[in-house]
């Protein structure tokens, strides 16, 4: 029997219901105003009232209306048949609802669960199990997925029985389970799982070692994200964060892509809605939209469910990393779920921390960050969640407690600058303020000294510090002026110049330069620093520029080429000419 | 306001605050309208019996015993095609004293369209104005605002790009509009013989400024009928949007709400999201593009304003003015129209993506050149030329008061390469080069 009540107050999309029974913390209830059931969950309880926050509009609720409580937390329906599906926030399939507009209440199955899939079994009768084994695999798209022993399913088991191949519904018994005791459990291919609790049905996460390759040069080569490793891009407004998280997206090297929009703009989701299902994965050669799946919450959405998209978002993330798979969680923007704690927290009157945010910010931040990460799964296969999000810091000020509370939180740091942006030098990742922590990390400069290159990890320091040096010469020659300093000073700014030019600026919207392989970055790379190591004798400052602004051009015509193509290798040619001219 | 049978009428308010009065009622639905002392208000909250209305117009002159009727629905406008070529206030009556509006009662505020629905911008909308046309290229569905200081000729800039844009209908919300730029706006109208396709929701700055609140829900209603039902595409003009949040800062501090940045309410960024993401393309070839006004304080974009508006519109046009030239720019660094990209190249000619880039680098670099010179130092051969290029770009291409078509701006920044500028200054891919370099 659920729990009832009455609503017995009204602020805004807080709504305090009376309850005749028990509820529990972060349990979901429905609203009842008229013919219109709207979801809720309980964020605090005092004496008999409930307050619950309504993932919906409460316009026209009134005192007495009914209010029935569920008895379990917001969860998510985790089964075969999730990828390539565009949700909401609370993982309603947006496809799937009638009509232009989602009206109040509007509630759509996740899954279409009159499926058939040609299911194989992987267990056997006697084996033991545990939450998270594999007990055998559908064929979803092009991903072997994995059956599971349901996640909250804790304490070991035996297989008692399990179906033989051949097809079958998300909803058909296909294995028998039998605890200690001897107790009987029957397992179908869907299960659910509560979004806010982390899934830790696996035995250990060791650190990160291998790296994600995204096809970004300003990333791959100069602040490479891990696998498994997390991530973020602080940037105002402009600064082109989501065209940087859009092009990840398209090219990272993940067999899952979970992209969470939480409460950005409409329109930019309509753009991956639209690009996804024409794009090829050049590494798979299959539709980008088959590997991924849309959590969508845009800024017009409720509130409340803002807050849910991220955690279900991650959520379905470990569900397929428990496959053994590497997965890709990207939320744009976590500052919109930070404002939205900070509306509930406001309505709820509690005591504000800095800049009105609630004072446990930081803490929910990280928690949620931690969620990501390589694990070592039962049967010893290893799985990943690597998890990227942007902030959007008020008034570009990296000083506010989102950004402040999220760099504690994550190993990598993409500041996006305004003055980069300005002068239209895209991505506008800063070269000298971002950092990847993994560089510091031995396993991970071991694995890139094997996939690379020897010593590449020193590389990559080196071209940091010219860029660096360039900089600190630039600053000479804007005070003392062109005149005032050595032509040294000058070699050195341009040198730097030469490394933004070629290898941290990429042009996202040019079909072949928009995404650089690792082994092109490279070879770039290494010419750039090839160059960089010469000490050319110029006789002064004009004639250093001159050449460097030549030598510009070149290498952007050859990133414009076709990787190895003849003219990609004309345009190798002519760069040699001209560099052994000027030497 | 008529009084209908069933409605109970309430003589007792418990408390009046500046913007808020509450009584003790039963029945009462959340949002609901209701008449106090024949003062329009709105229910903000419900406690058990206590209901509190936020009064629009304000409290003066209310008395405990005021007599208070509820609606029993939240605000609605009538909707039909009659409503082209009229002025209304706020609440959606006519201004000029004209006839009652007759058609469908809409619920303002309504719900979201499903993003899966929508369809992806891709029609350009040509303004003339090559600050924007080749810079900032607006496409119809697209939300987004001029960034300027009160002093600047911002309504006058929107009016022209309003009649330029072939809009089926403009619909226009006024918040807190003088009266002479509400009279500059209906003149220019008419002269241009416009006034048949414009709907008008005027709040100014001779009204209650919690009126205005409405002003955008009532110009999107009004919007969406003409778009979702008839298939039009609709222009929304809304200025000015930081009288708009200014508003809302006033109900959430007399509400008793904690301020977050710059005395704003918390929820500033969910609120400006409403109204900004009602801008759409829709399959039925109908479709909502807004183009709104933030004024700001010395051009500062950090505050609260224009900081959230940014993060929500699709770019932002920023008026300033250009001393070397003494006319008004579109700033070329800090404007950005983000969806230019479905346009450019593909819709207009293949060279405006490199060519739209080659002109602001080469402006950034008469910037630098511009310190340079502004600390005492000497200016190299190529300093000197991109000074003098930024001066014609600015007057020929960036001005508002350029209108030529886009082909032409194409034209023009490549006659302006060729005669400032090498080939390999300008650093533009090498096909491109070879077909458009004027010798």
């Amino acid at each position: 029997m659920k729990t009832q009540g009455k609503v017995c107050g009204i602020i805004s999309n807080i709504v305090i219901a009376r309850a005749e029974g028990a509820v529990a913390q972060n349990e979901i209830c429905y609203v009842y105003c008229g013919d219109t059931r709207m979801m809720a969950e309980v964020i605090k309880v005092i004496g008999e009232d409930a307050y619950v926050q309504v993932y919906d509009s409460t316009r026209g609720l009134k005192i007495g209306d009914r209010v029935e409580f569920e008895g379990h937390m917001l969860e998510a329906t985790l089964a075969p048949g999730l990828l390539s599906k565009n949700y909401d926030g609370l993982q309603n399939d947006l496809a799937k609802m009638d009509g232009l507009f989602i009206d109040r209440g509007s509630i759509t199955e996740p899954l279409d669960f009159n499926a058939v899939w040609e299911f194989t079994p992987l267990a056997k009768v006697g084996d033991k199990v545990s939450a998270a084994s594999w007990l055998g695999q559908v064929q979803e798209q092009w991903i072997a997925h994995k059956i599971m022993v349901p996640f909250i399913m804790t304490g070991n088991y035996t297989v008692k029985s399990i179906v033989a191949a051949g097809s079958y519904k998300v909803t058909d018994t296909i294995a028998v389970l039998a605890d200690v005791d001897g107790n009987e459990y029957n397992v179908t291919m869907v299960q659910k799982w509560p979004v806010k609790q982390a899934v830790r049905c696996y035995t250990e996460k060791p650190r990160p070692s291998k790296v994600m390759e995204t096809g970004v040069r300003a990333i791959d080569t100069f602040n490479p994200l891990a696998e498994g490793g997390t991530g973020f891009i602080p940037g105002p407004f402009g600064a082109g964060k989501t065209v940087l998280q859009h092009a990840i997206s398209k090219q990272a090297e993940a067999d899952v892509i979970i992209i969470v929009a939480c409460g950005e703009r409409a329109n930019e989701v309509v753009e991956i809605f639209k690009e996804f299902p024409e794009l090829v994965d050049p590494r798979t050669g299959h539709k980008l939209m088959e590997r991924t799946i849309i959590i969508c919450n845009t800024s017009n959405m409720p509130v409340a469910a803002r807050e849910a998209s991220v955690y279900t978002g991650m959520t379905i993330g470990e569900y397929y990393r428990s496959m053994g798979l590497r997965v890709l969680v990207m939320a744009d923007s976590t500052s919109r779920w930070a404002q939205a704690l900070r509306e509930m927290s406001n309505r709820l009157e509690e005591l504000p921390g800095q800049d009105a945010f609630p004072m446990d910010l930081s803490a929910i931040i990280s928690n949620f960050y931690a969620r990501a990460g390589l694990v070592k799964l039962t049967n010893g296969k290893t799985g990943s969640v690597t998890f990227l999000g942007t902030v959007s810091p008020a008034g570009g000020n990296l000083k506010e407690p989102v950004t402040e509370s999220t760099k504690k939180a994550a190993r990598c740091f993409y500041a996006l600058s305004q003055g980069r942006a300005d002068s239209k030098r895209y991505p506008a990742i800063d070269p000298l303020d971002s950092y990847s922590k993994y560089l510091e990390y031995p396993e991970v400069e071991q694995y890139l000294g094997e996939k690379i290159e020897k010593g590449w990890v020193e590389l990559v320091r080196k071209g940091k510090t010219i860029v660096q040096r360039g900089k600190e010469a630039n600053d000479q020659i804007n005070i003392l002026g062109d005149d005032g300093v050595p032509v040294d000073y000058h070699e050195r700014f341009w040198k730097s110049e030469l490394i933004d030019f070629v290898v941290l600026q990429q042009d996202a919207f040019d079909d072949i330069d928009a995404n650089c392989p690792m082994e092109r970055q490279q070879m770039m790379y290494k010419m750039v620093l090839d160059i960089c190591d010469y000490d050319f004798d110029f006789v002064d400052f004009n004639e250093c520029s001159k050449f460097f602004k030549g030598l510009i051009n070149l290498f952007r015509q050859m990133n414009y080429s076709e990787w190895k193509s003849e003219k990609f290798y004309d345009y190798q040619k002519q760069i040699e000419e001209y560099v052994a001219s000027a030497k | 306001m008529t009084t209908r049978a069933f409605q109970k009428i309430y003589t007792k308010i418990d408390n009046i605050t500046k913007a808020t009065v509450t009584l003790r009622a039963t029945g009462v639905g959340n949002d609901e309208l209701a008449t106090v002392g024949g003062k329009l208000a709105q229910v903000v909250k419900i406690m058990g019996e206590n209901v509190t209305l936020q009064v629009f117009a304000g409290t003066e002159g209310l008395a405990t015993n005021s007599e208070v009727v509820f609606h029993g629905e939240p605000p609605k406008l009538k909707v039909s095609d009659n409503l082209a070529g009229r002025f209304f206030n706020a609440y959606g009556e006519p201004l000029e004293g004209g006839e009652q509006l007759e058609g469908e009662a809409r619920e303002i505020g309504g719900p979201t369209v499903n993003p899966f629905k929508r369809l992806q911008p891709s029609e350009l909308i040509a303004t003339g104005i090559a600050g924007i046309d080749l810079n900032n290229t607006l496409v119809t569905g697209q939300k987004i605002p001029f960034f300027a200081d009160p002093d600047q000729p911002y309504n006058a800039v929107m009016a022209n790009v309003a009649l330029r844009a072939k809009a089926d209908k403009i619909i226009l919300g006024g918040m807190g509009l003088t009266n002479d730029d509400f009279l500059y706006f209906k003149q220019v109208f008419e002269n241009a013989g416009a006034l048949d396709r414009i709907v008008s929701f005027v709040n100014t700055t001779e009204n209650p400024p919690v009126e205005r609140l409405l002003v955008p829900d009532m110009a999107l209603t009004a919007a969406e009928y003409f778009a979702v039902d008839k298939g039009e595409k609709v222009l929304v003009l809304l200025t000015d949007m930081t009288l708009y949040a200014d508003a809302l800062a006033i109900v959430s501090n007399r509400m008793d709400q904690i301020p977050s940045k710059d005395s704003m309410p918390g929820s500033l960024y969910s609120d400006l999201a409403k109204i900004y993401e009602k801008a759409v393309q829709l399959p039925n070839g109908g479709s909502i593009t807004i183009i709104a006004v933030t004024t700001l304080s010395g051009g500062d974009i950090t505050h609260a304003i224009p900081d959230n508006t940014g993060y929500i519109t699709e770019g932002q046009l920023f008026l300033r003015n250009d001393s070397d030239t003494g006319k008004v720019i579109i700033d070329p660094f800090r404007s950005l129209s983000r969806l230019k990209q479905l346009v450019i190249g593909k819709k207009t000619r293949e060279d405006h993506p490199q060519v739209m880039n080659a002109c602001v680098r080469l402006y950034a670099d008469a910037a630098n050149a511009k310190t340079k010179l502004e600390n005492g130092f000497d200016l190299s051969d190529y300093d000197e030329r991109a000074l003098k290029f930024a001066h014609d770009y600015s007057e020929k291409l960036l001005a508002i008061d350029v209108n030529i078509d886009i082909t032409e701006m194409l034209d023009t920044a490549w006659e302006l390469f060729a005669e400032y500028f090498t080939k390999e200054e300008v650093a533009i891919k090498a096909e491109l080069i070879a077909k458009y370099w004027k010798a």
